[in-house]
């Protein structure tokens, strides 16, 4: 395998591949570092065996920070072990991209995930090496789509698991984790009085807490969304890429996956211009951008994009080295933007995702209009999750006609109903049609 | 009385193995001035040259991140709890 060790992302220092995440220097993240060269100089026998691997992010585990190889008996049964991720649609979206007066859209739909959303990439990356280290729970602090793919791979894995997650969750979240068996904590808080919890928690008990001191492992794992971008785009990267920030793990280590396939030729050309995307409700990283500053002063969120509700993103301040070395931006959309968004998507494109899917496509659309996007480019659009997690969001956008079991009421009440008579908000009708 | 702040399992080896000192300060600033006298290089691992906390130093007091207080001029109460964390991301 590539990877080598951990390294301080502050200070460089070096670390043993172990449950750590904290540099004891300077309190640094620590990352994992790799040995590519280790892969050998031939660029067609990778995308090859790369192309030969399973149909899960386990095709690209010679990128990912396993020790003893992808899960399972032999790398030929990757595909049946645990819980694989991976492998989601990339939907070319003319209907969306005509709308917007662009060009060229494609739809990254990581809702086609195991527990519908792109959590599932990396707690698969965590579970693996939890196992590797010999771990036999595995617990994390959650904004809704990591609770239910830690209980779901605890499941899967056989492992004990402990989910925390703020109280105020949307319901759909906490019964779509409950029903793994997990032990399920509420905290009385919200994210960032969970993480604090669990980061105190994780100092004095045996757990693997993925997103705590399994993190430099776990955070690897969203590297698999641009690889299979670009595989999918046929070794190609796209111009621009379109990504929510909660924390801006997500952000960042899609840039870094883009750069190290760049770095050893699979792909050619330039890196994406990266857009993060966020709520105007949790927007730390989007003022900080705004305003030209390096770090994000921390806020308390309130925003119908739970997912997104990180007041305090740790790699904030790395989302805006990148936005910024990528030519990019980082950009926040109103609550009212997001049901549009929601909208928009699932009208023009048939996905119906959840809110922070609806913040990624209300800020492609503000760039769009903003006129930031050259119509020629082609836009890669990274949709992290799925609608029916988020019902409440789409309640009221649009009407159901009741009637009686009559023919002519049908006639009478919808097909010659007046379009202004459903009480839907303008912003809501028709939004997947051209104007 | 005086203020017990809470130490990071990462910096126990450099705070003799405590997990826990008890201290004097009227700010949150005079506190970790005073646990830097006390434990040797503690505040080359949490502080910066000029005595600003690294950025992935978060400092809680009773719970509240200081930044949505006063920062290091936070006043600090007899009996208050500090607590010391890594920035950590993932959600």
């Amino acid at each position: 395998m590539a990877v080598t060790h951990l390294r301080c992302r502050e200070c460089q220092a070096e670390y043993p591949l172990e449950a750590l995440y904290v540099c004891d220097r300077c309190f640094g993240p620590l990352e994992a570092a790799y040995d590519h060269s280790r892969l050998g100089g031939d660029v067609d026998g990778l995308r090859r065996r790369i192309q030969a691997g399973p149909q899960n992010i386990w095709r690209y585990a010679d990128f990912l920070p396993l020790v003893d190889g992808p899960p399972g008996p032999s790398g030929r049964l990757a595909s049946r072990t645990g819980l694989p991720a991976g492998c989601t649609p990339l939907i070319r979206a003319d209907r969306l991209a005509k709308r917007l007066g662009l060009r060229e859209v494609w739809v990254k739909n990581d809702a086609a995930n195991p527990t519908h959303s792109f959590k599932d990439r990396v707690v698969s990356v965590a579970a693996a090496r939890a196992r590797e280290l010999g771990f036999e729970t595995i617990a994390c602090a959650s904004t809704g789509n990591l609770a239910g793919s830690v209980a779901a791979h605890g499941a899967a894995l056989g492992l004990e698991s402990y989910v925390f997650i703020p109280a105020d969750l949307e319901e759909q979240k906490v019964l779509a984790t409950g029903v793994y068996g997990t032990k399920l904590v509420a905290v009385k808080g919200n994210y960032d009085d969970v993480n604090r919890l669990c980061i105190e928690l994780s100092a004095e008990r045996d757990w693997a807490f993925v997103n705590v001191n399994l993190r430099p492992y776990y955070a690897e794992g969203s590297k698999t969304l641009a690889y299979e971008i670009a595989e999918q785009l046929g070794f190609e990267l796209p111009d621009r890429c379109v990504v929510p920030i909660a924390s801006g793990s997500l952000f960042t280590k899609v840039v870094k996956g883009f750069d190290e396939w760049r770095e050893l030729g699979l792909v050619e050309g330039e890196l994406p211009r990266m857009n993060g995307a966020q709520a105007d409700g949790c927007a730390p990283v989007a003022r900080a951008f705004a305003a030209g500053h390096e770090l994000c002063k921390p806020v308390k969120p309130d925003t119908i994009a739970k997912s997104l509700a990180i007041g305090n993103p740790a790699d904030g301040p790395y989302a805006l080295e990148e936005a910024r070395r990528s030519g990019g931006s980082v950009d926040s959309v109103s609550d009212e933007e997001i049901r549009e968004g929601i909208a928009l998507l699932a009208q023009t494109t048939g996905i119906f995702t959840e809110t922070a899917g609806g913040v990624t496509t209300a800020v492609l659309a503000k760039l769009a209009a903003r006129g930031d996007i050259d119509p020629d480019e082609r836009v890669a659009l990274v949709i992290t999750g799925e609608g029916l997690k988020t019902l409440d969001a789409v309640r009221d956008t649009f009407h159901v006609h009741e009637i009686d079991p009559s023919a002519e009421q049908f006639t009478t009440l919808v097909e010659r109903a007046p379009a202004d008579a459903t009480g839907v908000p303008a912003a809501f009708a028709n939004v997947g049609q051209e104007r | 009385m005086g203020v017990t702040v809470k130490i990071p399992a990462q910096l126990r080896a450099a705070a003799g193995g405590e997990s826990e000192a008890e201290l004097e300060g009227a700010t949150v600033r005079e506190v970790l001035d005073s646990l830097y006298e006390r434990f040797d290089g503690l505040s080359a691992r949490i502080a910066d040259e000029n005595g600003s906390l690294r950025r992935f130093v978060n400092v809680y007091m009773s719970g509240e991140d200081i930044r949505f207080l006063d920062g290091l001029d936070t006043p600090v109460s007899d009996g208050a709890e500090l607590t010391i964390l890594p920035a950590v991301a993932g959600g």
